[in-house]
């Protein structure tokens, strides 16, 4: 018990980061400040392995540690707490285990940087991870917003980080203002939970013997699918679903390391966390489940093929992370939820490792990202494609990477909800093998494409960016063991077993039927066969990429990624700002101004008249007089 | 007599200090129809104080006499007021030379 009266110092340590570099940026220097960013994380993560293993020791119950009361007006009692589980227990070791080898490639990606830029990157960084900690540590919702929002603004300030350049501003702006639109959905829903049961503490919500919710069954009220759809909101701006997934391929302005600490190991998880803590609201309103999986699959599918003719090397990881994030929802969809969370950590494994490989390539060609400009960099650089090769094994879904298990995890728990979901989300799955291939191919094989000095300047890059990524090939390649299906090993599912005691009530609500073992070995072999022929193809397919100078109309949609940012333009932007424009001028300057301006010309004149009155003739002034007295004389006359 | 040719005689007199008034643009005419005004009325408060000065009277007689104490108060206080008013005619001439009333408009605008 002792690990889990720590818990504070897990987020804390972060926060102390964040606060001796971002007040020390100008004064430490960039190995002080590089020691202390990743110092902290690493000795977050201990404390997380600690924690990890005091939460599968036997007998662990769930704990709730209530620091002090954070809003406390009437009858609602909102306390800063924590909650401690299984689930908190996997995020914790994904964020700061994956976060703290983000850091330590980061030292040396960023060293280039000016000093006090440096300790700002650092800072930030920091501060990331400490807000994605209290949104997973949080023991109710309030305090998982605090985080929740805290990671919006970590990912403004990070994606802008190099803000003289407009561009990166505008994208940053980008996130911010999609993620807003999603934390609207959150908030109301709080709000709604708080209106309608008074607390929103997990411990009073879900409690397994006396939870408010647990303690409903009625499913599909009509609050609780609206609180669950609201919640989902939330989830869509924070994990880019459609239709609010376009910020995260903008987001990409920010340094490589960013964009592997927001796709791995913080931010877009959020979503599934906080869908996945809520488990028993949602097995409670299958109807929202149902948009869920629909909304998952139709990201997975939709990212998917834009990925396949993205140039940009990390556009299409970027896609890539949207596609499998809908994956994750699609797997929340169908009661999967512990797939999904082992999806999370895979994901978390191959993403970063897919970032940073990719940060090490365009550091190596000195900031190019276009892969048409790339090629032939495997005889380079080793060790990057060796690894890159593993995190694409791995994201594929070749057997025996990592990601082959969560995603057929997923997969098979789609099937036994419904073929037709199964067989889109394989369709899916091939389009994954395929541009993953194709963007591997194009960068690492053939000639290269560049200029002679980027050939020149070509290698391999240094030891504190290739071991991290050694480390998460490692978790690439055997990650996926972990979460073995009850196929191969006889006692099930480990991830499973650790993962039940969060997910056991909503069970009773979700019916997984179970896929017969015949026909799961079947499906696995058959896609797992497909998956390496489609592999095979895409790679011998672009392993000599010449451009071409012809294109249909599809490819070039999709190269215009469906022109979904032209059309939101379009749709939302332009008519805001021309309504805007239209209010400026009519309502406001005409209707608002002209009321202010109008009673100030109105006093002006009324005084221009009155003060001909004042003409200084004592003869006027008796003449007024008597004229009143004899006014006062008739009233008085003809009101008797 | 009865009470209206007095109540006559007053409105006369008050006319014509109110026309005067009005009209005339020497300072010290004005001022006299002013004081014409005044003394209209007190005028009409003794008529009426006559009037109801009858030994039987739910009020007592000390009531009815009461209305021509008022007038001599009303006479005090003229003739502290004509005090003023001619020093200030006085003060007024030797200032501008000049005793009408339509110089007197330096506060206009």
């Amino acid at each position: 018990m002792d690990a889990i009266q720590l818990i504070y110092l897990v987020p804390l340590l972060p926060l102390l980061g964040f606060i001796i570099n971002g007040l020390g940026r100008n004064a430490l220097s960039k190995s002080v400040t590089g020691f202390i960013g990743s110092a902290v994380i690493f000795l977050s993560f201990c404390l997380s392995v600690w924690i990890f293993f005091a939460v599968s020791s036997e007998g662990f119950t769930t704990q709730n540690i209530s620091y002090f009361n954070f809003i406390d007006v009437y009858k609602l009692h909102i306390p800063f707490e924590f909650q401690v589980d299984q689930l908190t227990s996997v995020f914790l070791l994904i964020i700061t285990g994956v976060g703290f080898l983000i850091h330590v490639y980061s030292v040396s990606y960023m060293k280039e940087e000016s000093q006090s830029g440096f300790g700002r990157y650092f800072s930030y960084l920091n501060l990331f991870v400490f807000s994605m900690l209290i949104l997973v540590l949080g023991g109710n919702y309030v305090i998982m917003f605090i985080g929740w929002e805290g990671v919006g603004l970590c990912s403004y300030l990070l994606i802008g980080f190099w803000f003289k350049d407009h561009a990166n501003n505008n994208a940053a702006k980008k996130a911010f203002v999609m993620n807003r639109i999603g934390d609207m959905g959150f908030l109301l829903a709080m709000f709604w939970m708080v209106s309608l049961y008074g607390t929103v503490s997990y411990h009073d919500l879900y409690n397994s013997d006396n939870g408010i919710i647990t303690a409903l069954s009625t499913i599909n009220s009509h609050a609780i699918v609206g609180i669950t759809l609201l919640l989902f909101v939330g989830a869509m701006g924070k994990s880019a679903q459609i239709p609010l997934y376009t910020w995260l391929p903008d987001a990409m302005a920010g340094p490589t390391p960013v964009s592997a600490l927001i796709h791995a190991a913080t931010m877009v998880t959020a979503g599934i966390y906080m869908i996945a803590r809520s488990n028993i609201l949602y097995s409670l309103a299958p109807a929202t489940l149902a948009v869920v999986a629909g909304i998952g699959l139709a990201t997975a599918i939709f990212a998917a093929i834009i990925a396949l003719k993205q140039n940009d090397i990390k556009k299409v990881l970027a896609y890539s992370t949207v596609s499998q994030l809908g994956y994750m929802f699609l797997g929340l969809g169908v009661g999967a939820f512990s797939a999904a969370v082992f999806h999370v950590m895979t994901h978390a494994f191959f993403k970063a490792l897919l970032f940073l490989a990719a940060g090490s390539v365009i550091h190596a060609m000195g900031g190019e990202q276009d892969i048409t400009k790339m090629g032939g960099l495997g005889k380079k650089m080793k060790i990057t494609y060796v690894t890159f090769f593993i995190a694409t094994l791995a994201i594929s879904g070749i057997p025996p990477f990592a990601g082959f298990f969560s995603k057929d995890e997923i997969l098979s728990a789609a099937f036994a909800q419904s073929p037709v979901l199964y067989i889109l989300g394989f369709g899916g799955a091939l389009l994954t093998a395929f541009y993953m291939f194709r963007l591997m191919a194009m960068t690492f094989k053939g000639k290269f494409r560049g200029t002679p000095e980027q050939e020149h300047h070509l290698h391999e890059s240094p030891a504190a960016m290739t071991v991290p990524l050694i480390i998460l090939a490692i978790l690439s390649a055997f990650g996926g063991f972990l979460g073995l299906p009850e196929l191969f090993v006889n006692d099930g599912n480990e991830i499973d077993k650790f993962l039940s005691p969060v997910f056991e009530h909503s069970k009773q609500f979700i019916i997984i039927k179970e896929v017969p073992q015949q026909t799961e070995l079947i499906l696995l072999v058959v896609s797992s066969v497909l998956i390496i022929i489609v592999s095979i193809w895409a790679w011998n397919k672009y392993k000599k990429y010449a451009p071409s100078v012809s294109e249909n109309g599809l490819v070039k949609a999709i190269k215009n990624k469906f022109y979904v940012d032209e059309i939101y333009d379009a749709v939302f932007v332009r008519p805001y700002r021309s309504l805007s424009t239209f209010l400026n001028n009519v309502f406001d300057k005409r209707g608002i101004d002209g009321i202010v301006n109008g009673v100030g010309k109105t006093v002006n004149y009324g005084s221009r008249q009155l003060r001909l009155l004042q003409s200084g003739q004592v003869g006027s002034y008796l003449l007024l007089m008597v004229i009143g007295l004899l006014i006062l004389f008739i009233i008085q006359l003809f009101t008797k | 007599m009865e009470i209206k040719w007095y109540i006559f005689l007053s409105l006369v007199l008050f006319c014509i200090g109110i026309i005067g008034a009005l009209t005339r643009r020497n300072s010290i005419i004005v001022f006299m129809c002013i004081e014409l005004m005044l003394n209209s009325v007190n005028l009409l408060l003794v008529a009426f104080s006559k009037m109801h000065l009858t030994p039987v009277n739910a009020f007592g007689p000390a009531m009815a006499t009461s209305a021509q104490i008022f007038v001599f108060f009303i006479m005090i206080v003229a003739a502290a007021e004509v005090s003023v008013g001619l020093a200030i005619i006085v003060m007024l001439y030797r200032n501008t030379r000049s005793i009408d009333i339509n110089f007197l408009n330096r506060l206009k605008n």
